[in-house]
């Protein structure tokens, strides 16, 4: 079995992995940080969006291996304590969500495109979704979100 | 998905060696194909060779007259490559088309042409900018490499290292994207470079395809005005429940004029 070992949310750990374990499946029941979700786990819906060395991939279309050395991003080390980060803030303010099943996943993306593109406009922001579906909101409060979360990440 | 056996070569040599030792050994370039058809069953591998930490496989390179990828280059390093936005925009473009942001980080260029798909969209860069593709053991002009629908003319345990791309004078790619993946319904890549016109069409058929009609006529007169309807017979073109052989055939006249026209601009 592949040693590995990981930065998860600047915390690192080493593990023995089944050469199958998925990197969403590493997360959610190694690990037990299940705010990744895995959705469609056919790779299309983007609800298992974490970054991996600063880049938002699908957990569930990475093997744990190969993201051995790596630094790893989940939704759980966005906030600081009990202060949210800007994005997660902005998502609640503009009620980006319904069920909110898609959401770990969407707000990585959308903390990472900010990051990338600090003044990105509307069709950037759709561009940078187009990995995430939402079967719930029609998408209209969630680009609002990510207007307002990148408005307060420029500070 | 079944079990199989993970080998991490660190050079090409490495590579080679894991192929030999392998029974039935598949290469793992960024997966986005490939770890979605292992998780289906479709695939029974009894060794992954990931190619992610091979020394020297990544990185684009621009000589005078030609760009040339290593096959572990994302589509994202594509579509942002400073070089191939200046020397082959419809390269950048056509890469940040692929799939979406997630994908491309991820998706190489080696694999999607290695895979062959019939929608994807490099094989219409390849192709269409006749492209060198450079494996372990020799060079593949891209009028040889794509033989069928997922089928190449690469042979068992051999490796892409890289693709050379002669820079042309124009070039021009436009796809009617699948709404929901994003795949080609139909895409096609036209490029000019003094009295060659090269005109592939990806998405259309079992494999990318040139059009051999459209290229005399652009040869004539390089305008979207020369592109007729009817160039190409519905006849052997895909059918199935996202176009008729009907709907692409019209399509393939369509985004070559706007190809076309784009290559222009």
């Amino acid at each position: 079995m592949p040693a590995i070992t990981v930065r998860v949310n600047g915390l690192e750990v080493s593990k023995e992995v089944d050469a199958r374990t998925l990197l969403s499946t590493f997360i959610r029941e190694e690990l037990k940080l299940t705010g990744t979700h895995v959705g469609c786990d056919t790779s299309q819906c983007g609800a298992c969006v974490v970054t991996m060395n600063g880049k938002t991939v699908k957990s569930c279309a990475t093997f744990a291996w190969e993201a051995d050395g790596a630094d790893i991003g989940t939704i759980e080390g966005l906030a600081q304590g009990d202060e949210l980060h800007p994005m997660q803030a902005a998502f609640r303010e503009h009620h980006g969500l319904q069920c909110g099943f898609c959401t770990p996943g969407m707000v990585m993306t959308a903390v990472q495109m900010v990051k990338e593109n600090p003044s990105i406009d509307e069709e950037g922001i759709k561009a940078g979704l187009e990995g995430n579906i939402c079967r719930c909101t029609g998408y209209q409060n969630i680009i609002e979100a990510v207007k307002t979360g990148a408005k307060a990440m420029r500070g | 998905m079944y079990d199989f056996q993970v080998k991490t070569p660190a050079s090409v040599d490495d590579v080679k060696a894991a192929v030999g030792d392998a029974e039935d050994g598949q290469f793992l370039a960024g997966g986005q194909t490939l770890i979605p058809v292992l998780k289906q069953r479709l695939a029974m591998p009894s060794d992954l060779i990931s190619l992610g930490r091979v020394d020297g496989l990544s990185g684009i390179q621009a000589a005078g007259d030609s760009i040339t990828i290593k096959a572990m280059t994302t589509h994202a390093d594509v579509a942002a490559n400073g070089d191939i936005k200046s020397a082959i925009p419809a390269l950048a473009k056509l890469a940040g088309g692929i799939g979406d942001p997630h994908v491309r980080n991820r998706g190489t260029i080696g694999g999607s042409v290695a895979n062959n798909d019939p929608a994807a969209d490099y094989p219409a860069a390849v192709l269409g900018l006749g492209a060198t593709v450079v494996t372990t053991e020799r060079e593949i002009d891209a009028d040889n490499f794509f033989t069928g629908m997922f089928e190449t003319s690469l042979k068992e345990g051999e490796l892409i290292t890289e693709i050379r791309f002669p820079i042309p004078e124009v070039a021009g790619y436009i796809k009617f994207p699948n709404p929901a993946t994003r795949y080609a319904l139909v895409g096609v890549m036209v490029a000019k470079t003094g009295n060659t016109v090269r005109v592939a069409v990806t998405g259309a058929g079992p494999s990318v395809f040139r059009v051999a009609e459209m290229e005399q006529a652009l040869t004539g007169n390089f305008s979207p005005d020369s592109i007729k309807d009817g160039l190409v017979a519905a006849d052997d073109l895909n059918n199935d429940i996202h176009a008729s052989r009907e709907y692409r055939a019209h399509l393939i006249g369509v985004l070559a004029r706007r190809a076309v026209a784009e290559a222009s601009s």
